[in-house]
């Protein structure tokens, strides 16, 4: 016993941990400021092409996302290996595009209703006619500025 | 008598060394995500008031057929050659009212850089990414022009000064005065980028 009580004697004073809290709350707000929720899975296979004269899409709550591509695996089974539109989270047809448009820009506040753009996520395996048609719904709700995302590249290695 | 005092205190000393090393391995790994893209209008569906007429020799035609090839302005040509075609067509200034241009004043081509329109046709099949290739070869060669003429008149590319401009972060004042030498940039070549119906024969 005596043993025990002598090597505590020479033991380090404990560390305080009362700044822990403060470090896990700072990692929290770390995440809580970076990250973005994620309001809808890709159901569709989305490799954008590459393109260099980009700009980019600022202020997120200005954007209405149209998401093309083919399936992917388990909704092949389904819906088939055709590119289709996906908008939030469920498969559409193209004529539906339109009143998507209208519903998303009613909810967005009234000052931003004329300043929306929408962003087309476009697999680059898709076919124009497909975005033809998106083309033409947008055009008819004047939603008129869009913005074809792609990754920052060159645009040439679409090609191979 | 040892029961009594229950389990000893763990160290946890170095559990802010650790929070500190996922706090900055999170800050170098992530890249805080921005879509960026190719920005477009598309024509109003409303046709114009009254017809406007156009001269065929102020019109760029490009046509991209199923198979990703190129008719620009009825003659094959390879995307690569694009950007260069579309600049010569856009500054070539037949008409002499253009003083910042240097094309060859090609009387069978464009007037001035207000009046060169170009117009892209796509096929039904033809693939996205050959018609995102094109695109951006012609917003390219816009960019190219508009950057030349920016860096002679103020000393710095239009695309960074643009971005300048767009950026929130910019100080209002700063803003300002960029807003004008923008304008002016963009109002000596406008981008009138025609994206007609599809052909789908």
């Amino acid at each position: 016993m005596a043993k025990f009580t002598k090597k505590k004697e020479g033991d380090l004073p404990a560390v305080s941990t009362a700044s822990l809290p403060d470090i896990v709350f700072m990692l929290l707000f770390f995440f809580m400021t970076v990250t973005t929720m994620k309001d809808s899975s890709l159901m569709v296979a989305n490799t954008l092409p590459n393109a260099s004269e980009i700009k980019k899409l600022e202020k997120k709550d200005r954007v209405i996302y149209i998401y093309v591509g083919t399936p992917t695996q388990e909704y092949q089974k389904v819906f088939g290996t055709e590119p289709k539109i996906q908008l939030n989270d469920k498969f559409a047809n193209v004529d539906e595009v339109g009143s998507f448009i209208l519903a998303e820009r009613a909810k967005k506040p009234q000052e931003l209703q004329n300043v929306l753009t929408t962003a087309l996520k476009v697999d680059k395996e898709a076919n124009m006619g497909l975005i033809t048609d998106i083309k033409q719904q947008l055009r008819e709700v004047n939603a008129l500025k869009v913005n074809y995302t792609t990754y920052e590249g060159d645009a040439f290695n679409n090609l191979q | 008598m040892p029961r009594r005092k229950g389990a000893p205190e763990v160290n946890a000393g170095s559990m802010a060394d650790i929070a500190f090393l996922l706090l900055i391995f999170f800050l170098v790994t992530t890249t805080i995500e921005t879509d960026a893209g190719l920005d477009r209008m598309l024509p109003p569906i409303e046709p114009p008031e009254q017809d406007v007429v156009i001269k065929q020799k102020n019109i760029f035609t490009v046509n991209i057929n199923r198979n990703g090839q190129l008719l620009v302005e009825d003659n094959l040509m390879e995307i690569k050659d694009l950007r260069d075609a579309a600049t010569a067509f856009l500054e070539n200034g037949a008409d002499g009212s253009c003083t910042y241009c240097k094309g060859k004043k090609d009387p069978s081509s464009s007037d001035n850089p207000t009046k060169a329109i170009i117009s892209l046709k796509n096929d039904r099949e033809t693939k996205y990414s050959t018609y995102i290739t094109v695109q951006n070869e012609l917003v390219g060669a816009y960019n190219d022009l508009r950057n030349r003429e920016a860096q002679r008149l103020y000393g710095s590319d239009f695309t960074t000064m643009e971005s300048k401009y767009l950026d929130p972060e910019t100080p209002s004042n700063v803003r300002d005065e960029l807003k004008d030498k923008v304008k002016r940039i963009q109002d000596m070549f406008p981008q009138k980028l025609s994206e007609a119906e599809t052909t789908t024969d």
